[in-house]
């Protein structure tokens, strides 16, 4: 499967989501005007890639900023993952968040309470 | 003399502001007004936490105008009568406070106001469960999620959201939102 791979901007995140290398990444920031259309290629890759998943999959989120419309659309990767999981399917996902950032680290256990795959909140020490 | 966004806020330091700006609020002002202000607080030496928490509810704000900004009432001097408001960031004894400025139409007042009341009403933990239940249980539009922006600037800030309205006419009214964030 060809894998998903966008540079990031100052409004939006560098995303790579490649099934050979075994990498699933989001990073940096998530704050443009349009989410919903800026994650709707990634949340299509998803769709497919749940079709034949990897036995685990591991995803790393090491965003330093993120929206509230950015917020619903991360849900909804997180929604496939969970899609995943429920298929028998190994999936971590590895929140980041840098130290002293509890906000950060409240959205990570926000999504957790939410979503039913195995979170990993990572603290980022400077 | 006839009514301008400026007259709602007459209390504020506009001449003393980090940020201020007045017109149609477009990706490339909201771009420039991010950069100036995490230029800004950068230079100020403010701590990374408070830092985080002005440019997080600073994008809320921008945002709230961009996609929830309705027409300017007609006669209103405007370059363009969608997405036109007023943001202001000053600095203030206790931290940093947001003002934003925009017209509604009469009809979003009260609706407006039982939300914000309803926000302002709520404990932390209260505020907390609304968000998730926002974010979870409510469909994304065109302009977002109703209500998710203001919950998550209460949240961040840990403050109450100060808001006022001014009559415009029998159909807009000018609406007034300040967010304050304060060290501890």
């Amino acid at each position: 499967m060809e894998p998903i791979i966008i540079e990031g901007t100052p409004k939006t995140p560098s995303i790579k989501f490649d099934v050979k290398d075994g990498i699933f990444e989001i990073k940096g920031r998530s704050i443009p005007e349009n989410s919903v259309e800026f994650y709707k290629p990634l949340n299509e890759w998803l769709d497919n890639y749940m079709q034949t998943p990897l036995d685990k999959t591991v995803v790393n989120i090491r965003l330093e900023y993120f929206n509230t419309s950015s917020s619903k659309c991360i849900l909804d990767v997180f929604k496939r993952l969970e899609a995943i999981h429920r298929s028998k399917h190994d999936v971590e996902i590895n929140w980041y968040y840098e130290e002293d950032d509890e906000d950060m680290l409240e959205a990570g256990e926000d999504y957790d309470s939410i979503i039913k795959v195995p979170f990993k909140m990572i603290e980022i020490v400077e | 003399m006839s009514f301008d966004l400026e007259n709602l806020v007459s209390d504020l330091d506009i001449r003393g502001a980090i940020l201020y700006f007045k017109g149609n609020i477009d990706s490339e002002v909201i771009n420039k007004a991010l950069d100036l202000v995490e230029g800004k607080l950068l230079s100020s030496r403010e701590s990374p936490r408070i830092r985080k928490k002005v440019y997080n509810v600073l994008v809320e704000s921008l945002q709230n105008l961009y996609h929830h900004a309705d027409y300017v009432p007609k006669g209103y001097h405007a370059a363009r009568p969608d997405r036109f408001g007023l943001i202001i960031l000053e600095k203030t004894g206790r931290g940093y406070r947001i003002t934003t400025c925009n017209f509604v139409t009469a009809f979003r007042v009260k609706e407006l106001e039982e939300k914000l009341t309803r926000i302002n009403r709520s404990t932390p933990e209260e505020i907390k469960e609304l968000y998730k239940d926002i974010l979870n249980h409510q469909e994304i539009t065109e302009k977002g999620l109703g209500g998710l922006g203001l919950v998550d600037m209460a949240r961040k800030t840990g403050h109450r959201l100060d808001f006022r309205f001014k009559k415009y006419d029998d159909r807009h009214s000018a609406f007034r939102l300040s967010a304050v964030i304060t060290h501890e």
